[in-house]
């Protein structure tokens, strides 16, 4: 155990003896990484955190609250440091905490109630919704892969031209149900929120955020490998090893990973979060929890050409193009920015699905276009969406941890919102723990299934969670096909009857969703053939595979029309820090090799898969964003849930304070 | 004997150069466009300083009576000083004298130094007998290249060296400095004691490792610091900027395979000529 110059640290015999007197059981002290246990280090804290998204901001901005209106309040007194307050640290895998990869609309609601006072523009890039939009984009290319029914209502709303209301190939829906407005709410960049709120939780001084630093694991109480009892406690976070190789074996100037111990850690590390998925692993997941929809949501930050007429706070939401599955945004930022972008689903089964080309084609459809036409593109992002709502929705608590935000399956799919949700599930923690610190009692699974998930339970969270639970199911049939026809039906029925109602569906793991890719049809010989030429060009393997199914090239610009590659150097670069591990692990080599479909490498966002020799898929740390798409866009699995990839914990990413 | 040196490090904040970076003509004169909004990060040439001094002064622990120390006099807003500290905390040890100052890279060199000197002059403990000053030799935003030395003739120190890659402390306290010269190489000297000011170029140390135990060690004392941190103002003594621009950037993506490393710088070569 090592200890810093001027640290009150108290020995591990003394914090296990609290966790024994919280009424959690201690088996040992080991924790489970496979790293080398000699010289690391232990500290100890009241609460650790792992993650600082907008979830953890509602955590720790109602804590830092209560805590600054009551100082003397002794339940703000440290355990581990007497006569200090709270020790509360925050481990944020990126290297600043303003970089999110999110353009967001929200209701707000959660968010107001926090800050009942809040003027948009106190937040930069924020402003309030006044205008929501819903358009159908017909395809003015003829590429889109539509079905015959889509093709006849295509070619009706044609016919009927600007008598049916469609304008710049695309038709306004009339007439949208109230489930989906966010009138009144906000457009925000996360990352200058999560920038606005950090720096206020930061001034107050109770709480420590620390970002670019990973947490690889959480601290279980049981031996690794033993069988694991569902009581088991967390103890707290080990945090990422440095100075490791590729592999994470020790290099030079290695540095073991931290383990801070603490009575409580808050998960709040998004639905690919490392500690996260270890929970699961380690602790089983409730009964019926399915975490099989997802979507990878890619998105430009675009500067609009002077005189735009768009008024920041409009909203537009779009569908039909340019593939019927994915669905389209496009919000608009005071500064004449404008956040626009794709939501590529797990649902949409073809294997050579892809995103960034796909981005291209959508803002130069016509009725994007007309505005961002000579504009100027800023930024880039993408992130991994947890689609599944409450089926996704792990064990939220146990002894000695909870779970906040998208990770423990607030996201609410049926408005579209996940901010707000995630937002009020850590104040409602954060309540949960000044209730418990006041009383004085443990926090162990018993009492924070009292008060935290009780809270959640009876909240507007769960009752929206609760109406969303089904409405995704018409994307899927009964045999695990999808529709988008249907899937649309689905979502107006467990809309308009408060979920109520809703279509029956089977849901598939995310790898059987990738449908099985067929190289001796057709449009496969066609497809392999461009795939070899784009490998003996240096091209990027979806590029050329768009290209060969008919969409035409990308006329680059220089601005706003720019290679994937070009557009990880605009406006926010990647970051990867040396001497961390690979984060993306291939756990079976054979199972990649014999892959056809290999959709990890079409859907990569930054380019940082790509087919390497003997046809494995390869790897390189400094590309990767971290949207962790990679984790189910892969075809195959090693045990029929999971798939074949594993994202563990890493450093960097993109690095962007514009998402 | 034990060294023990008061290392003064003076370090700012600048945008991070990986975002987009817009020059625009404010009412205040040059600035960036939403340059709030964009986050900061310790100018990267005075960083290395402050990983230079950090090393120094835990190879020259002193002794416990007097102790090294290392200080980090920064002037910038309060807010961003802050953003900032939660990375640059985990690296190295140092104690935080921030100055609430205005943001961006314009300001007279000549009145930065003023406050800055005059901050580090009042520092609590500071032994200038025993001081050495350091900084960045350049800056990541505007490169005036003097304001370390003014601090320096403000303080009454003498001994100055600019582009410093390595520092040698000597047991009777002299040092040995490598300062860059053209051609590539290094001018050696030996400067017989404290105080001095070095300008540091890159030096040798990698960037420290993030280190949580350190993080919380500095941030018991770094956000009291920014707590009471003193306001700045300022003065523009007639200094006016007639225009601003960044460094003109230029890329073409190409991928291209097979060629030869001659058939590479050839059309590097080519590439330079015609700019």
């Amino acid at each position: 155990m090592g200890k810093a110059p001027g640290l009150s640290v108290l020995p591990i015999q003394t914090c296990l003896i609290f966790y024994e007197e919280a009424g959690i059981s201690v088996e040992t002290r080991a924790a489970n990484s496979p790293a080398p246990d000699l010289d690391r280090q232990t500290m100890e804290v009241d609460i650790a955190c792992a993650g600082f998204g907008p979830a953890m901001g509602g955590f720790l901005t109602t804590l830092t609250r209560e805590w600054s209106e009551h100082p003397d309040d002794p339940a703000f007194q440290s355990r581990v440091a007497p006569g200090m307050p709270l020790q509360v640290l925050c481990y944020e895998r990126a290297d600043d905490i303003a970089a999110g990869v999110s353009g967001v609309v929200t209701r707000a609601q959660g968010i107001r109630a926090s800050f009942p006072h809040l003027y948009p523009a106190e937040i930069p890039l924020a402003a309030e919704v006044h205008r929501e939009r819903v358009l159908y984009l017909l395809d003015p290319i003829g590429a889109s892969r539509r079905s015959a029914l889509l093709r006849l209502g295509d070619f009706f709303l044609r016919l009927g031209g600007k008598l049916a209301g469609v304008k710049d190939s695309a038709f306004e829906l009339p007439w949208t149900p109230a489930f989906l407005h966010k009138h009144g709410g906000l457009v925000l960049s996360i990352g200058q929120f999560n920038q606005w709120v950090g720096s206020q939780l930061m001034a107050a001084g109770l709480v420590q955020i620390w970002p670019g630093t990973p947490v690889s694991a959480p601290i279980f109480s049981g031996s690794a490998g033993k069988d694991v009892p569902v009581e088991e406690a967390v103890l707290g976070l080990r945090l990422a090893d440095q100075g490791v190789d590729r592999t994470g074996a020790p290099a030079e100037g290695f540095m073991a990973g931290m383990d801070v111990r603490a009575r409580l850690t808050v998960i709040g590390d998004g639905p690919v979060g490392q500690v996260g998925r270890a929970l699961d692993q380690r602790l089983g997941t409730p009964p019926g929890y399915a975490r099989r929809e997802w979507a990878l949501g890619m998105k430009f930050v675009i500067e609009l050409p002077e005189g735009s007429p768009l008024e920041p706070g409009s909203v537009w939401h779009t569908f039909g193009y340019p593939e019927p599955e994915i669905f389209g945004f496009f919000y608009v930022h005071p500064e004449r920015l404008v956040s626009v972008g794709i939501f590529v689903p797990s649902w949409m089964g073809d294997p050579l699905r892809t995103a960034y080309r796909y981005l291209q084609h959508y803002i130069q459809h016509p009725a994007l276009w007309r505005y961002l036409k000579d504009g100027t593109l800023r930024s880039w992002g993408a992130k991994s969406l947890e689609e599944s709502g409450r089926h996704g929705e792990p064990f939220l608590a146990g002894d000695g941890f909870a779970r906040i935000g998208e990770g423990s399956g607030s996201t609410n799919m049926l408005t579209g919102s996940g901010v707000d949700e995630a937002w009020t599930t850590g104040v409602q923690l954060a309540e949960a723990v000044v209730e418990l610190l006041r009383a004085g009692k443990p926090f162990n699974r018993k009492n924070l299934s009292a008060t935290y998930e009780t809270r959640r339970r009876l909240s507007w969270v769960e009752r929206g969670a609760r109406q969303a639970e089904n409405a995704r199911n018409g994307f899927h049939n009964a045999h695990g096909r999808s529709s988008l026809v249907r899937g649309m039906i689905g979502m107006a029925l467990a809309g308009l009857t408060g979920g109520r109602f809703s279509l029956a569906a089977h849901v598939p793991p995310p790898h059987q969703q990738i449908r099985p890719f067929s190289p001796r049809s057709a449009e496969g010989l066609k497809l392999k053939d461009a795939a070899a030429l784009a490998l003996a060009d240096g091209r990027s393997l979806h590029d050329a595979l768009l290209t060969a199914r008919g969409w035409p090239e990308i006329p680059f610009d220089g601005r706003l029309l720019v290679t994937q590659q070009d557009a990880l150097l605009m406006g926010g670069k990647v970051q990867a820090i040396p001497g961390f591990a690979d984060h993306v692990i291939f756990l079976n080599r054979e199972l990649c090799i014999a892959c056809v479909e290999k959709t990890c490498i079409a859907m990569c966002s930054g380019q940082a898969i790509t087919l390497g020799p003997d046809s494995l898929p390869a790897f390189e740390r400094e590309k990767c964003i971290h949207c962790g798409a990679c984790l189910w866009n892969c075809a195959q699995s090693p045990d029929g849930e999971r798939s074949n990839i594993d994202f563990r914990a890493g450093a960097g990413g993109l690095h962007s304070a514009e998402n | 004997m034990a060294n023990s040196l008061h290392i003064v490090v003076c370090a700012g904040i600048v945008p991070d150069p990986l975002q987009t970076l817009e020059p625009i003509t404010t009412p205040a004169g040059p600035g960036l466009k939403n340059e709030m909004v964009l986050p900061a990060v310790l100018d990267p040439w005075a960083a290395s300083a402050l990983y230079e001094a950090a090393n120094l002064a835990a190879k020259n622990p002193g002794s416990p009576q007097n102790p090294s120390r290392v200080w980090l006099v920064s002037l910038g807003p309060k807010a961003k000083l802050q953003q900032v500290m939660m990375t640059v905390a985990q690296k190295v040890a140092f104690e935080l004298v921030p100055i609430d100052g205005p943001i961006g890279g314009f300001p007279d060199a000549h009145s930065t130094a003023a406050v800055l000197a005059e901050t580090i002059a009042a520092l609590p403990g500071l032994d200038r007998a025993r001081l050495l000053l350091f900084g960045g030799w350049e800056s990541a935003t505007r490169g005036a290249g003097v304001t370390l030395q003014l601090i320096g003739e403000r303080l009454g120190i003498a001994d100055q060296f600019q582009g410093v890659d390595e520092i040698n402390l000597r047991d009777d306290g002299s040092f040995e400095v490598l300062e860059r010269v053209e051609g590539g190489k290094h001018q050696v000297s030996v400067c017989a004691g404290t105080p001095a000011v070095l300008g540091w170029a890159t030096g040798n140390l990698p960037e420290p490792r993030n280190n949580p135990q350190i993080g919380m060690a500095n941030m018991r004392t770094i956000m009291p610091a920014l707590q009471k941190a003193k306001a700045a103002k300022l003065e523009a003594n007639g200094l006016r900027y007639l225009s601003a621009s960044l460094p003109r950037q230029q890329r073409t993506t190409r991928v291209v395979k097979d060629l030869t490393p001659d058939e590479i710088a050839a059309e590097l070569v080519e590439w330079i000529e015609a700019e």
